[in-house]
């Protein structure tokens, strides 16, 4: 397969993600959202390894999803302390604080 | 069993890397200190009346400074060097900003300790986020890859996501945590996204590799370079708080727990300049054509976004969290100037930062009182009379923001205008003394506020029978305090040992020894 279907899958992917961030207003689909950016990345990583024939590419993708494991754990806590203060998950009416 | 250990002694013996570990020292201690606190804590009684938890922190954050030193003078005899197979790089620029970031995590953590207690929060947790935190970005500071870079990254933005949520029962502090982490995570999401594109681009993730390859090769189409550095660009500008990934600062500045702010704007910030300044100025040295531009105008909108928008607050803290955007502003010049010259005066800058917003903000925590709410303009009306030295010491933090002489602000602000003007950036350098005259004014407003005469009377005696009785100082903040304006006064007497020693700390890439 050529290098270019991999990366055009992976900024597809990536664009999806950013649209989620950007427009859903549920906590946790904004998190799955941003799952799904650093699984974009992860194909990347592995595409340019396979392509350079290094392996610093793919070591790269397994400390990401540690890491994507990590965040997503802080992430669901911060919105459950939301819900137990608000009864609501909904992203848009967290704005006590603008200007 | 008997005989597996038999075979094992046969065997020969196995080839295991290197590591020098005490070149690691800094991180170590402070991780290994983070564990042992958190264990400690776990079985210890809860609620003793001295604040013990804040001084293990302490002597932690104290012990790593500590670790710096021989390490400073051996990088001075053998010269700089790397370690764990070169991707760990030690030289004077790394241990700089090791010494920044402690010496930020000791004075949040005095403030820490009265406010916890004035809160009812006490626990080890926030210590040990802190103290993790700031093990994150001594690895920014002397990361030689950028897989280690992303890691110090991470480690410093998660447990910062959760300190800015640690006051549980403020609707706000969750409020903050979520801004800050949904940012936070999208803005780490890029920086990887343009990791990728430079290893795709390079074929290595190691610094001096890829330096070594943009050295040696022209590439015939940098597409992939170029959107690597713009996405690497928006990762490290969201961290150091830059117009236009600045969004979330005065949210989350204002919703956070005040001694958290004062650790966010002075280890965070270091952290994300050391990263910025090592992978920038240092790797992509030879490209600067193509990324110095974007960091030209990325400064411009900070000095002036940050300016002025901080001038029209009525809130100090969310005015306190533009002005922070100014002052990255400020450190992107010497970033922007990409030289020598330009990486010590961002130095001096940070170090000098470290200390008057720590101050500032600590200030204010004591100002906020119980429930951490009291930061509007009004609620500093005739401070100057109620509280005279905490009004003082204020005042010494602000004019050292405003860049007053005799104080730190002043030089900081010299040296990063000196070294655009080297670069022959000459409208960068006069946006920021516009853009200083103008949040000037901001420092102003506060001051008068406090010492604010006649008509102010009737307002301040309101404010004293609302504000009820007179303000605590607890004894770890008034010992910050006094900490924070020695070293700014200080600093701004006699800047030569530090400025020296910022300009000793230029960064350097070395690949590993075998």
């Amino acid at each position: 397969m050529l290098l270019n279907q991999f990366l055009i899958l992976s900024a597809v992917l990536f664009a999806i993600g950013v649209y989620g961030v950007i427009a859903r207003r549920n906590g946790v689909a904004v998190l799955m959202s941003i799952e799904l950016i650093l699984n974009a990345v992860n194909i990347n990583l592995v595409a340019f390894s396979a392509m350079t024939g290094t392996l610093a590419g793919q070591v790269f993708a397994l400390f990401v999803i540690a890491i994507a494991a990590a965040e997503v754990g802080v992430g669901l806590a911060i919105v459950l302390v939301i819900y137990r203060n608000r009864r609501s998950i909904d992203l848009d009416e967290v704005d006590l604080m603008r200007g | 069993m008997v005989g597996l250990l038999a075979q094992a002694g046969e065997a020969a013996r196995l080839d295991t890397p290197e590591v020098e570990w005490t070149a690691l020292a800094p991180v170590l201690v402070m991780i290994g200190g983070a564990v042992l606190l958190m264990v400690v804590a776990a079985l210890a009684p809860r609620g003793s009346r001295v604040g013990w938890h804040a001084i293990v922190t302490i002597a932690v954050a104290v012990a790593a400074i500590a670790t710096v030193v021989p390490q400073w003078n051996r990088v001075g005899d053998d010269g700089p060097f790397s370690v764990v197979a070169g991707s760990v790089g030690v030289d004077r620029f790394s241990l700089f900003l090791t010494v920044v970031i402690c010496a930020s995590v000791v004075i949040a953590t005095l403030f820490t300790d009265g406010y916890l207690r004035r809160e009812g929060l006490e626990g080890a947790e926030p210590y040990v986020l802190m103290l993790l935190s700031a093990s994150g970005g001594l690895i920014m500071a002397s990361a030689n890859d950028l897989i280690v870079m992303f890691l110090g990254l991470e480690i410093l933005s998660i447990a910062v996501y959760v300190l800015a949520g640690m006051h549980l029962r403020r609707v706000r502090s969750g409020e903050a945590a979520i801004k800050y982490f949904v940012l936070g995570a999208f803005s780490s999401a890029f920086f990887l996204y343009g990791v990728a594109m430079v290893y795709g681009a390079t074929g290595s993730t190691n610094l001096v590799e890829v330096a070594d390859f943009l050295a040696r090769n022209t590439l015939a189409d940098s597409g992939l370079l170029v959107a690597g550095f713009a996405l690497l660009l928006v990762g490290f500008g969201f961290k150091v708080a830059a117009v236009p990934f600045h969004s979330w600062t005065p949210d989350v500045y204002q919703g956070s727990p005040t001694p958290i702010v004062s650790y966010m704007a002075s280890g965070v910030k270091a952290a994300g300049f050391a990263g910025l300044l090592r992978v920038f100025v240092v790797t992509f040295g030879d490209y600067r054509l193509d990324w110095q531009p974007i960091v030209y105008w990325v400064a411009v909108l900070s000095l002036l976004v940050g300016a002025v928008l901080a001038v029209v607050q009525t809130d100090v803290k969310r005015a306190m969290a533009y002005s922070s955007i100014n002052h990255a502003g400020f450190i992107l010049m010497g970033v922007q100037a990409a030289s020598d010259r330009g990486v010590s005066a961002a130095l001096f800058y940070l170090a000098a930062y470290t200390f008057m917003v720590a101050g500032t903000f600590g200030v204010l925590t004591v100002v906020g009182r119980r429930g951490d709410g009291h930061h509007q303009l009004s609620d500093y009306a005739g401070l100057g009379r109620r509280e005279p030295l905490l009004a003082l010491a204020l005042v010494v933090f602000l004019l050292a923001q405003a860049g007053t002489p005799l104080t730190s602000g002043f030089l900081a602000k010299f040296y990063v205008i000196d070294a655009a003007i080297e670069s022959r950036s000459f409208w960068l350098a006069l946006v920021a003394m516009l853009s200083a005259v103008i949040s000037a004014f901001l420092y102003l407003r506060i001051i008068l506020a406090m010492y604010g005469s006649s008509d102010d009377a009737e307002t301040a005696d309101g404010a004293a029978a609302t504000a009820g009785p007179r303000l605590r100082v607890p004894a770890a903040a008034g010992i910050a305090l006094v900490i924070a304006v020695v070293a700014t006064i200080g600093i701004g007497l006699v800047p030569d040992p530090l400025s020296e020693t910022a300009r000793d700390a230029t960064p350097e890439l070395v690949a590993s020894g075998d």
